[in-house]
């Protein structure tokens, strides 16, 4: 949620803040988040393990950082091959947040799936998992948006929600290493 | 100043009872609202808070400007060594600014871009805003008009930012990085006007930013201080005393007609060279940082 909230900062030297803007970042992060899901889903059915889980943190984190490095080039092209702001708009929103937003929906389902240990109980801990993760988007559109554009560049807080999501990948999979040893089940952290 | 104060008591009045709403609309940005009190017209963006006249108009007399600010933007043709071609005008309000200066240079091609399309068609219909080959409107966000123009190597003689009136301002219209975009439109003596903040903290970030991009400028004000007007041009030495007292005294009586006091108006123009009231160390906004909104409060 910091991200797309971000996203309506970054695209608006080249597309502007007519409504429309919105409606594409949105678009795309409900479009990708649903494929996120499904995918994640997917992945959950083989060999579900906390080093996998790690890595989806790890791969999210890394496919942030394109946004900071050539989003203006990026966008760059985009304005110049389309004229109408709004499709220009929707395929900027397409090209920096497509993957990274996929790769972050697919967290929520592996959690289910990792989570669960009795049938009993999925609904409860899937409950627990929409709470953790949904407040958690809350809690950050709201720093992001009050606070953290008052004291930072766009660039300098996604390149920090990037080096989270990285640093959330190792714990997990050393967390799972160092359990392989000692035997033990985890239950990996959420975050959105 | 008999003037004036007729004017305030009819502003004030018209705050409380006498107004008529004559046309009120929802458009995708705002609440737009046209209200009609004894002679005055005015156009307004919302309807709680006070300072929301966005333009206003006599109707006995359309031709007289109501505005400080908007006279206050005519000090810009003391920068100009010649009569302006090419204006172009971000943020149309009720297109008064349009009309006059059509009155003023009828040979100079002026384009006004405003995002709201609500906003043109209500100018056109309550402030006889209008267009023809010379002048014309165009629905587009500042931002990507003037991309697209530098684009297409534009170049305009002056350019008037207003865009800031509204509860929101468009944070990337006050970033060095437009502004650098505007500054490649601008001729070869262009002139920039930009009607901008004069009381919250925005004032100091917003003038470091200017300074950043085009050196020193002229601070055009009111004698109230509600708003001010940053002057600044394409020419890096800023236009010399002597000139602008000769420009003012063939000015005057080609502005009077308007209500506009270019004599009165010069003597408030003071230069950044000479009087910089904000910190030196002050952050300038960038497309990366421009909390704009989170600092006029």
């Amino acid at each position: 949620m910091g991200i797309e909230l971000l996203g309506g900062r970054i695209l608006a030297p080249f597309f502007g803040s007519s409504v429309h803007i919105w409606g594409s970042i949105i678009t795309v992060f409900m479009l990708s988040l649903s494929f996120g899901y499904l995918l994640g889903g997917k992945l959950s059915t083989k060999n579900a393990s906390l080093t996998r889980y790690g890595c989806i943190f790890l791969f999210a984190g890394i496919m942030v950082l394109p946004i900071v490095a050539w989003s203006v080039n990026i966008m760059e092209v985009i304005f110049i091959n389309i004229e109408d702001s709004r499709y220009g708009s929707l395929a900027a929103s397409m090209a920096l947040f497509f993957i990274p937003t996929i790769i972050l929906g697919m967290i929520s389902p592996y959690s289910v799936r990792l989570l669960v240990t009795d049938k009993d109980k999925s609904g409860q801990v899937a409950g627990v998992l929409y709470f953790v993760s949904t407040l958690g988007s809350a809690l950050g559109t709201i720093i992001t948006s009050f606070y953290f554009v008052l004291f930072f560049e766009v660039n300098s807080i996604i390149f920090t929600f990037s080096i989270a999501l990285i640093l959330l990948g190792i714990i997990a999979i050393s967390f799972d290493r160092l359990s392989k040893t000692h035997k033990e089940s985890y239950s990996g952290v959420v975050h959105e | 100043m008999n003037n004036f104060i007729f004017l305030t008591v009819l502003i004030t009045i018209s705050n409380f009872s006498f107004a008529e709403v004559i046309h009120k609309e929802r458009s995708l940005y705002r609440n737009i609202i046209v209200e009609d009190s004894f002679n005055l017209r005015c156009l307004k963006f919302n309807v709680k808070t006070s300072k929301t006249n966005q333009s206003c108009l006599y109707k006995d007399d359309p031709q007289k400007l109501v505005f400080n600010y908007t006279k206050l933007l005519f000090s810009s043709l003391l920068l100009l060594d010649k009569a302006p071609e090419k204006i172009l005008i971000v943020g149309l309000g009720g297109g008064t600014m349009s009309n006059t200066l059509h009155q003023l240079y009828p040979q100079a091609l002026i384009e006004n871009v405003e995002i709201d399309p609500s906003v043109i068609k209500v100018a056109r219909q309550y402030f006889g805003f209008f267009e023809n080959d010379k002048v014309t409107s165009k629905v587009q966000d500042g931002r990507i008009f003037v991309k697209r123009a530098a684009m297409k190597k534009q170049k305009y003689d002056w350019i008037i930012l207003d865009a800031f009136n509204g509860d929101y301002i468009p944070e990337h219209l006050l970033t060095k990085e437009f502004l650098q975009e505007t500054k490649t439109l601008l001729s070869k003596n262009g002139v920039l006007s930009a009607n901008t903040f004069s009381v919250s903290d925005l004032y100091a970030h917003e003038s470091a930013t200017y300074k950043a991009v085009f050196g020193d400028f002229f601070n055009v004000r009111n004698r109230k201080n509600s708003n001010r007007i940053i002057l600044t041009s394409n020419n890096t030495a800023l236009t010399s005393e002597a000139i602008i007292t000769e420009r003012v005294k063939s000015l005057q009586p080609k502005l009077s007609p308007y209500g506009i006091d270019i004599i009165q108006i010069s003597s408030n123009m003071s230069s950044t060279k000479d009087e910089q009231d904000w910190s030196g160390d002050t952050k300038i906004l960038t497309d990366q940082f421009s909390p704009a909104n989170l600092l006029n409060q």
